[in-house]
């Protein structure tokens, strides 16, 4: 049975990736393709995790550990950068 | 047993990162779209999270599971914050349907500076302190 499901939810979590990747190309501003990107992030989490499942490896949730550390950087680093071009 | 609560919380968390993902299409702007993909993304991650600890059922692996959510919940709301923020401060267009918005008289976005909208009014002004009887000049 969990084979199974986790073909599905592999379905599902690329059809997201596939969605907010359309965000990210097409975002008319930039903090758009910030969000984008943080959901993104989100999303490789999830990805890890049931990889995690799939091939029993359990070290992999080191990996999404660091991916959350990074995506919530860049978005602060995002946000700075945004804030700062204003004040020229 | 243990199989069917893995599937429930994998397909659960996969349907609220899809719902974040179509939610961030079809939004018209730039706080609605962050509505939906923070919230919507870090619930998704979570429920993720909570599946593979009941999988591995494993005191190490429901740590550091434990940790990615907690972390998550500690980050999302700040990075939410912080980049609507930004994208309010450079002026990104807000929906056309928008009824309220209570920067936008107060907020002068050339000085930063954010009025209360009560400095005018008389019961701004403190009144005077009360002269103590006791106290001897």
């Amino acid at each position: 049975m969990i084979p199974f499901v986790i073909n599905i939810v592999y379905f599902l979590l690329s059809l997201a990736l596939l969605l907010a990747f359309i965000r990210l190309t097409r975002g008319p501003s930039l903090p758009d393709r910030v969000v984008a990107l943080e959901l993104i992030a989100s999303i490789v989490v999830g990805f890890v995790g049931v990889h995690a499942i799939d091939t029993g490896i359990s070290s992999l949730l080191d990996v999404a550990i660091v991916i959350a550390l990074t995506a919530f950087l860049a978005a602060i680093g995002f946000a700075r950068f945004l804030e700062r071009g204003t004040q020229e | 047993m243990t199989d069917i609560i893995v599937s429930i919380l994998l397909l659960v968390g996969a349907g609220f990162m899809l719902l974040a993902a179509v939610g961030i299409v079809r939004l018209p702007d730039l706080p609605t779209r962050m509505h939906a993909s923070t919230k919507a993304g870090a619930m998704g991650a979570m429920f993720t999270m909570a599946g593979v600890a009941f999988f591995f059922a494993d005191g190490v692996v429901l740590a550091r599971a434990f940790a990615i959510v907690v972390f998550i919940l500690i980050t999302s709301p700040i990075a939410a914050h912080v980049i609507g923020r930004a994208g309010y401060f450079i002026g990104t267009p807000l929906w056309s349907g928008t009824i309220k918005n209570e920067l936008r008289d107060n907020y002068d976005s050339q000085t930063h500076t954010l009025r209360s909208g009560y400095e005018d009014s008389p019961e701004s002004v403190t009144p005077p302190p009360e002269p103590n009887p006791d106290k001897k000049p």
